[in-house]
């Protein structure tokens, strides 16, 4: 096991820093289904962690964990060395947690642009009546976090739909354009939850070239939920596997990959 | 300021910086929309930012002499490393950014560039790729940073990084960056442009400041192009109508050259900049033109009325308005109500509100698509240049725009038509030579400085324009001996809309005939609407009502061809609309779709052989290769059809 204060050197040479989120011993139900068992792992500062598994194994409820949106009933977890407490949405994102869902949950009439503005929120301390008149701070202001947004679309190439309301968007913009959201609310912790669901091979390509870029250029921590195994061993520094609500690897994708118990759970197993 | 200045004006590209900066000083020289704005450099901010690279190269090593390197899209700072090297004493070559590295490589060996700049990660990654390959290479810069952080920087850097370097020993480094300016004069090179190389391997073609500045001058003046004008700087950096238009002709006239955010967005920046000069190949024109008739189409039916009866009145009276000619009081009413409900609103959607002068080169022009634009009040012209030529051998002036030349030659220009129909041309933008290759030199450029176009045409008696009947090589003679120039009826028959692709034979034989391709967007468009049903290309090929379109249309094309004298003996006796698409899969086009005519002549021998035997039906069988790589074959009964031939002044022909 790695230490808990130092960080380690990944393959490619990025330095990883120490764990800013901890789960210890978590343990998730839903009345009597078990979804998460007594899972322990941790998320290192600038690495990107990936949590794996067949489906219903519990990566979706393990993010909603991460992310505070469900309180496990048994176990804690840590987040930058304190006790997290149970924390309505809009605290999660002040504490510099932002995700995207599987099921793209964009404003569809917006414009990209607005929506991307919406990440920007807990960044604005303006009220309510400055901000509608448009006067003082509120249009310093506006013009400040508009500068965060642009360069965000910059950044994810997608200057050309900057107007385009998200309706008419292609499903793999939206996914970007949903990246782009919670982009500009510069996370420290960025959760994406299936990135690359229902998309092509140029499409996931691109997708994990933003996805590396955002770690290498913000230095971003990511934790992502992925169903591609390809994919997955490709991005990710360290990766949980899980199975049945139970975390069965944990460890480098070289690791993880030749893990008998992952093989087993993937590939199935003779029963005897 | 540098001493290279005479009398009649600035001998290089750096002196007219020199010269805008302190003229022009706060007019915008460069905009380029990054981050959602437009960002603006005046020529005084231009001058400082160009200097502090041109330092920053000095500091990196530059030598008079060098060859630099220039990849990326449109972008000010890619213009201002070309002329920073040029500063340096260095030679820039501006390379095309979407070439495979491969291709780079040769032209990287060729001119041994010791530097290069680089727009991005994906151009930085093409170079990395060869530089095995590449003895000479030193040092690559880069514009953006991103995804390049973990990249060896021993041989890299940030071109922010280099201007800093520059500004920093600005005091040790001006001295002889001013003495190497003072050096350049008339003679010394100013870019070199690689010909894309349709035949061969790419030549390096050397430009001398004298052809960039006497031709950006003549040109200028010629369409009197002003300060205040604005262009869209959009085409391939490595492309010599580029570099003419965006650092020629801007530093000699001192307008803005303005860049698109990305290649994506290139429209909307067109509509929020609206050009006064712009330039665009025809399939560009054409491109806007089909997506402004499809959403016509969806339409409601008020405004397709309004829409199809101002344009109907613009195509009558539009280019005799734009051409300064007469036209009645009331024309001119419906003319100026149109353009309040019809012409100003589209041209506003097109980004052509502001279009002053707009030039097409490149390909011929289909008729319509030309008209189209003039009637709307576009000033769009053509051109006809060549890399070798420095752009400009012909022009049309504005109020003498037909769509059938390239225009009289432009100020400087002499032209001399060869025995066997092909174009020479003797300006001051005349070439100095291809870069190590005295043999393609030679074989291009005579003692007098005549220079081969390699295409053939004639000179219109009366009017004085030039057109451009086909290439020469392709040119031919019948077994009559008349002229047989097949791309020119090919065109012809490529302008319908129903046509996609045509092939004419005649060399050498007593009449012609030819291929067609049906296109099938088109042609299956027409066929839904009719309630026509068909299962594959084949079988719409074969439909009698298409072959009756068809052959309407190659009656049309021969009557329009009649009517010239020279080339009435390439009317279309005989046609059959061909079993398959021509593909470039199977080798009968290239892959910039240009028609391989020894190929095709090989395969398809049997029904060029029925063609001319007589015969009205030819069964046939091709072999095919699909995407994947395996091959099959396609037999097919064709009909051969025989189409009307109109009188010409000359002899009838043989029938």
């Amino acid at each position: 096991m790695l230490d808990q204060t130092q960080g380690y050197t990944t393959a490619d040479g990025r330095q990883i820093g120490p764990v800013v989120m901890e789960m210890k011993n978590i343990t998730l139900r839903f009345g009597g289904v078990e979804a998460i068992k007594d899972i322990s792992f941790d998320i290192r500062e600038g690495e990107i962690r990936a949590i794996i598994g067949p489906n219903g194994a519990g990566k979706s409820s393990m993010l909603n964990v991460i992310s505070g949106f469900y309180i496990p009933q048994e176990g804690q977890v840590f987040y930058k060395g304190q006790q997290r407490p149970p924390m309505k949405p809009y605290q999660v994102a002040e504490q510099g947690i932002a995700r995207t869902f599987q099921n793209i949950a964009l404003f569809e009439g917006m414009t990209v642009l607005d929506n991307v503005m919406t990440g920007r929120l807990t960044h604005m301390k303006t009220g309510l009546w400055r901000q509608a008149m448009w006067f003082g701070k509120a249009e310093a202001e506006e013009t400040a976090n508009r500068e965060v947004a642009e360069k965000i679309i910059d950044f994810l190439e997608i200057q050309a739909i900057r107007k385009t309301p998200v309706a008419r968007l292609p499903y793999g913009l939206k996914k970007r354009v949903e990246l782009a959201r919670a982009l500009a609310a510069e996370p420290s912790l960025l959760l994406l939850d299936e990135p690359m669901a229902g998309m092509n091979v140029e499409e996931k390509e691109d997708m994990s070239r933003f996805i590396l870029d955002v770690n290498d250029e913000f230095g971003t921590t990511i934790a992502l939920i992925e169903h591609d195994m390809g994919v997955v061993m490709d991005l990710s520094d360290r990766v949980v596997v899980m199975d049945y609500g139970k975390k069965i690897g944990d460890g480098t994708p070289q690791e993880v990959r030749n893990n008998q118990d992952v093989i087993d759970a993937y590939l199935g197993v003779a029963h005897d | 300021m540098t001493k290279a200045e005479r009398a009649d004006g600035p001998q290089s590209v750096p002196a007219l910086l020199h010269r805008n900066a302190t003229q022009f000083a706060s007019a915008p020289a460069y905009r380029e929309k990054e981050f959602g704005i437009w960002q603006s450099w005046t020529w005084a901010e231009t001058l400082e930012e160009i200097e502090a690279l041109a330092l920053g190269l000095l500091d990196l090593g530059v030598k008079e002499g060098d060859f630099v390197a220039v990849i990326g899209r449109n972008r000010p700072k890619l213009y201002w490393s070309m002329v920073a090297a040029e500063m340096c004493g260095a030679i820039p070559v501006p390379l095309y950014q979407d070439a495979v590295a491969e291709e780079m490589a040769y032209v990287l060996n060729h001119c041994g560039a010791r530097f290069v700049i680089a727009g991005d990660q994906e151009q930085v990654d093409k170079v990395i790729e060869v530089q095995e390959q590449l003895p000479d290479f030193e040092q690559m810069i880069y514009l953006d940073p991103r995804g390049l952080r973990k990249y060896d920087h021993s041989k890299l850097h940030q071109y922010t990084h280099v201007q800093d370097a520059g500004r920093a020993k600005r005091d040790e480094l001006l001295p002889e960056l001013t003495a190497r300016q003072e050096k350049l004069d008339y003679d010394s090179t100013c870019v070199m442009l690689y010909t894309s190389g349709t035949t061969g391997k790419p030549k390096g073609v050397v430009l001398s400041n004298r052809n960039v500045i006497e031709t950006s001058k003549s040109s200028s003046e010629f369409d009197d192009l002003r300060r205040t004008d604005d262009i869209l700087a959009y085409l391939p950096m490595a492309w010599v109508g580029d570099f003419i238009f965006s650092v020629g002709q801007a530093m000699w006239t001192g307008f803005c050259t303005n860049c698109p955010e990305s290649a994506d967005t290139m429209h909307t920046d067109l509509r929020e900049i609206g050009p006064t000069y712009y330039f665009a190949p025809p399939r560009v024109f054409e491109t806007q033109l089909t997506n402004v008739m499809i959403r016509m189409e969806d339409a409601s039916r008020f405004k397709k009325w309004l829409f199809d009866y101002f344009m109907a009145h613009a195509r009558k009276v539009g280019p005799d308005i734009l051409d300064g000619k007469s036209v009645s009081q009331w024309d001119r009413f419906k003319y100026n109500l149109g353009e309040l409900f019809i012409y100003g609103p589209l041209k506003n959607t097109l980004g052509f509100s502001r279009v002053r002068v707009g030039y097409t080169a490149g390909e011929a022009i289909g008729p319509e698509i030309f008209d189209f634009y003039r009637s709307l009040g576009i000033n769009l012209k053509q051109l006809y240049g060549q890399t070798e030529a420095t752009v400009f051998i012909t022009a049309q002036p504005d109020g003498e725009v037909r769509s059938d030349t390239v225009g009289v030659s432009c100020p400087g220009v002499e032209l001399k038509i060869a025995e066997n129909g092909e174009v020479f041309y003797r300006s001051p933008g005349v070439f100095v030579e291809y870069y190590k290759n005295p043999e393609s030199t030679a074989s291009t450029k005579d003692a007098e400085g005549w220079v081969a176009t390699g295409d053939a045409g004639f000179i219109e008696e009366g009017t004085g324009h030039l057109r451009i009947i086909d290439r020469a090589k392709d040119v031919g003679q019948m077994a009559d001996g008349r002229l047989f120039a097949p791309k020119y009826v090919e065109n012809k028959l490529k302008f319908f809309p129903n046509i996609l692709e045509a092939v004419v034979f005649g060399s050498g034989r007593d009449a012609c005939t030819a291929f067609i391709n049906i296109d099938l967007t088109a042609v299956g468009n027409w066929a839904e609407r009719n309630n026509i049903g068909y299962a594959s290309y084949q079988e719409l090929a074969r439909h009698t009502q298409v072959m009756d379109t068809i052959q309407a249309h190659v009656e049309e094309v021969n009557r329009s061809v009649a009517q010239d004298e020279m080339l009435s003996g390439c009317q279309v006796h005989r046609f059959v609309v061909l079993h398959k698409e021509l593909d470039a899969d199977d080798g009968e086009l290239t892959r910039t779709r240009k028609v391989r005519r020894r190929i095709i002549e090989e395969k398809y021998a049997d029904i060029i052989a029925a063609l001319y035997d007589g015969s009205k039906t030819i069964s046939t069988v091709t072999e095919v290769t699909y995407e994947d790589g395996r091959k099959g074959s396609i037999s097919a009964t064709l009909d051969i059809r025989d189409a009307a031939v109109a009188i010409a002044q000359q002899k009838m022909a043989a029938e």
